[in-house]
């Protein structure tokens, strides 16, 4: 079967195009990602957040870790950078701090991010480093073999958990309030308008910004835990999430059959790392403090 | 007369049903065609009711369908 033999009853507007498409690397498609996986989703979403906030598309970097998420930066046509596990936010970090004109995104599974490279995080939201963090978590290691990983649910089964976790899960985004992220927000790949919405705020605020998007695991998760499919697991979030906005992050931890809250849970203002620095400088130096030169040369 | 279109690029599709589930005003099917990976893309059954939402291109984690409004 091939697209001419797909009939379609009615003309498509001549020269219309999926409006992904100029933000993919599209030789690289069809992407590795499983059927019914929800990470494709989210990218969606993310380049729908790029052309509604008409963000400067020179100026904006994706930096991935290791994992099915990671694979985003491979396929983003933006300038992106896949780094070693758990290293995107520092990889970032410098990202930024190198050049403060750009607007980092980290893109990123909740194992790569949370586990890896959990440390990493807490530090980046305590200096509140000017960079986006979208966590796709699918809640467990998809791409090693489906291990257990510190957001795997309670009682879920896993290959390293064979009767089931017995562990205390991760609550993401109380983790990152705690730490004093200046945005956090909970959405599921069923959320894709508020999600994509989301994006958007963080793409135009200033400071340390974290999503976590719960996504379907259909191949690892989902199969060894008999809950389904890929479209099982949107149905249940479509069935189980309750918007909860400015909900107590503390009350929204996520169990593996429990209600599972989403929202934006945190919008503040906080003085950001290179304000801090800068400040700290001119109360130390005064006036033989000199602002740091452009690390980009003038044409870019 | 249709307000929107939707095209779908079968061959890059992995049948997750995601756009037929979660199209609001049920336009498309999976269709009982095969593309040449094995998996069943979906087709249009109505095309006369898409408002052209894009919905179906927002939730297609392949990139194989998008939507979009006739210009009037």
């Amino acid at each position: 079967m091939n697209e001419a033999t797909l009939e379609i009853p009615y003309e498509i507007p001549e020269g219309a195009r999926n409006p992904v498409e100029p933000f993919l690397r599209m030789d690289r498609m069809p992407h590795i990602w499983c059927a019914g996986c929800g990470i494709g989703t989210t990218v969606n979403c993310f380049t729908r957040a790029l052309l509604d906030s008409k963000a400067n598309l020179d100026k904006v970097a994706i930096v991935s870790g290791i994992g099915c998420t990671g694979r985003v930066a491979g396929y983003a046509r933006l300038d992106s950078f896949h780094t070693t596990h758990g290293r995107a936010i520092p990889f970032a970090t410098g990202l930024k701090l190198a050049n403060p004109e750009l607007q980092v995104v980290v893109y990123s599974g909740d194992g790569d991010l949370f586990a890896i490279g959990g440390n990493h995080f807490i530090h980046a939201a305590r200096r509140n480093m000017d960079l986006k963090v979208i966590c796709v978590n699918n809640m467990i290691y998809a791409m090693t073999g489906g291990q257990t990983a510190p957001t795997t649910p309670a009682t879920a089964i896993t290959a390293t958990s064979p009767y089931g976790v017995s562990e205390p899960t991760f609550n993401l985004v109380a983790l990152a309030e705690a730490a004093g992220a200046s945005y956090v927000a909970r959405w599921t790949t069923y959320h894709v308008k508020q999600l994509a919405r989301s994006m958007e705020e963080v793409l135009k605020k200033k400071g340390f910004c974290f999503i976590e998007v719960i996504s379907p695991c259909p191949t690892l998760y989902q199969r060894r835990n008999k809950m389904g499919d890929g479209l099982d697991a949107m149905k249940d979030y479509k069935a189980k999430s309750k918007v909860r906005n400015g909900a107590p992050t503390g009350e929204c931890t996520l169990s593996k059959t429990g209600e599972i809250v989403v929202g934006k849970f945190v919008d503040r203002e906080r003085p950001d790392y290179l304000e801090l620095l800068k400040a700290q400088m001119i109360e130390s130096l005064g006036d033989r403090y000199v602002e740091p030169e452009e690390a980009c040369c003038s044409e870019c | 007369m249709a307000k929107g279109f939707v095209a779908i690029t079968a061959e890059r599709c992995k049948g997750c049903g995601f756009c037929v589930e979660f199209c609001p005003t049920r336009v498309l099917a999976l269709s009982s065609a095969f593309n040449s990976k094995g998996y069943h893309p979906p087709h249009i059954v109505s095309a006369e009711k898409c408002s052209g939402c894009d919905l179906c291109g927002m939730y297609c984690p392949d990139f194989a369908i998008f939507g979009g409004r006739y210009a009037r």
